[in-house]
């Protein structure tokens, strides 16, 4: 049950590695060796100083500071659902469309995890609370911004025929009622596929992460499992949400579809 | 607003400073049973006007149907009555026949289709079927105003005929008030009761 502690040299080694992937990509003129190690810098980075703000967090385990934390990972992951899309709504749509579906979907999965399932004292114990969040978050995230993405495109796409369903008399969510779906599903896959996967392909990280820490198997499974149905479920309730939301953003009271809330790519 | 139903007894649509982007109408009237033609070069606004009067764009001033103004029927309500068909037609199921609730035989016989025509693959049809079998569609809504967006553009002349004699039998029955817009003067003595014609987004008064 202890933990091998890593030390400095043993992290260096394993940066040589990425160091060698970065000089075989110079001399063969990949052009990845400046974004690649950009990319390793920032990890490190990023990790270290996430890795203080948890030891802090722990060690002043107050409800404000970690509802703070979760609020800034909330806003962190609303920024990014609306990087990712290659037309967004402008103006406050395309910040708090994304952002709203996954404060209801993560937050209200993750309370219950903690509360109900979990029910540890008190519920916001950090170390459960954070990357249980996080876990749900990311994923929230990713189905939203494809989702959100497909939904856009496709309304940019389709225009013609989603005006020719109002045209004959068909109401916003019914003209657009092909494309609400596609986007939902196309939100929903990623995870359904890594659930199918799991444990046959891909060991999930969370588990392995657990596994090295020491924990048996069987006890690392059963919260993966815990995760993987919390993260289907705020994946697929945000997805749909978002969506949902978005879909009746594109038209105005009249039912008009106004694609001119998008921006350009 | 009672002064304005009283007004519009005899029009069946009326309008007033309809204005969208560079489109600009003071006033236009169709009575029941009238065939307005709408001609002019490409870009002038005919199919922006369209566009605001069937409400699918934001514009100024207003429309009214009967004496009620656009906004206050629901907009799937105005948009059945008042039916634009589009230059190119849309279609969204595989099948002609997913896209009908029903089937008013004797139309559908008057523009050379049947039953069977419920099977076609939209695919599979040709231009000119599409945009014939959209009009059946948009009559199948029973429209009380029918918005013509260059309905004949890719037929051979038969079915032009045959374009123009429905929709005049539908004008007639029904009393619907139609707008056409149309680049053929031969068609617009054919089929128009009036003609306007509109260039940069005005009216200029035409025959």
């Amino acid at each position: 049950m202890s933990v091998i502690a890593l030390s400095p040299f043993d992290l260096g080694l394993a940066a040589l590695l990425v160091l060698l992937l970065a000089w075989l990509s110079w001399r063969l003129q990949l052009g990845m060796e400046r974004k690649l190690l950009v990319a390793a810098l920032r990890t490190t980075i990023q990790l270290l100083l996430i890795g203080l703000v948890l030891k802090v967090l722990f060690d002043n385990a107050q409800w404000w500071w970690v509802s703070l934390m979760a609020l800034i990972m909330l806003a962190v992951a609303g920024r990014e659902v609306m990087a990712r899309q290659q037309r967004r709504f402008s103006g406050w749509r395309g910040y708090g469309v994304g952002t709203s579906a996954m404060f209801m979907s993560s937050f209200t999965v993750t309370l219950l995890a903690l509360t109900v399932v979990i029910g540890n004292d008190p519920w916001y114990t950090p170390q459960y609370a954070i990357p249980l969040l996080g876990m749900v978050l990311g994923n929230t995230m990713n189905g939203i911004a494809l989702g959100m993405d497909r939904l856009t495109n496709g309304a940019w796409q389709q225009r013609a025929l989603i005006e020719g369903r109002l045209m004959l008399g068909q109401g916003a969510m019914e003209a657009v009622s092909d494309l609400r779906r596609e986007a939902m599903r196309v939100g929903m896959i990623p995870m359904i596929n890594s659930m199918a996967a799991a444990g046959i392909v891909s060991l999930p990280g969370m588990m392995t992460g657990q596994i090295l820490a020491g924990s048996p198997p069987l006890e690392a499974v059963k919260y993966q499992i815990l995760v993987m149905f919390l993260i289907t479920a705020g994946t697929g309730f945000g997805t749909m949400v978002a969506v949902w939301r978005g879909a009746r953003g594109l038209f105005d009271e009249r039912d008009r579809l106004r694609l001119e809330r998008l921006t350009g790519p | 607003m009672t002064n304005s139903k009283r007004e519009t007894i005899l029009s069946l649509l009326r309008l007033e400073g309809v204005a969208s982007h560079a489109m600009s109408i003071p006033a236009l009237e169709v009575a029941a049973g009238e065939c307005v033609c709408v001609s002019g070069p490409s870009g002038a606004g005919k199919s922006l006007l369209l566009r605001a009067i069937a409400d699918l764009d934001p514009h100024d001033g207003q429309v009214w149907l009967e004496g009620r103004e656009a906004r206050e029927y629901t907009p799937w309500q105005w948009r059945r009555l008042v039916g634009l068909l589009p230059a190119e037609s849309q279609w969204w199921r595989e099948r002609v026949g997913e896209h009908f609730a029903e089937v008013d035989e004797a139309q559908w016989q008057a523009l050379g289709f049947g039953r069977e025509t419920l099977d076609w693959q939209v695919a599979r049809c040709s231009t000119g079927e599409r945009q014939r079998l959209a009009l059946l569609r948009l009559l199948a809504n029973k429209p009380r105003v029918l918005l013509l967006d260059e309905p004949t553009a890719a037929l051979d002349p038969t079915s032009v005929q045959r374009v123009e004699a429905l929709v005049a039998a539908y004008r007639e029955q029904q009393q619907a008030a139609v707008l056409w817009v149309s680049h053929d003067p031969a068609q617009m003595l054919r089929v128009a009761s009036r003609q306007i014609r509109i260039v940069a987004g005005r009216v200029e008064d035409a025959a």
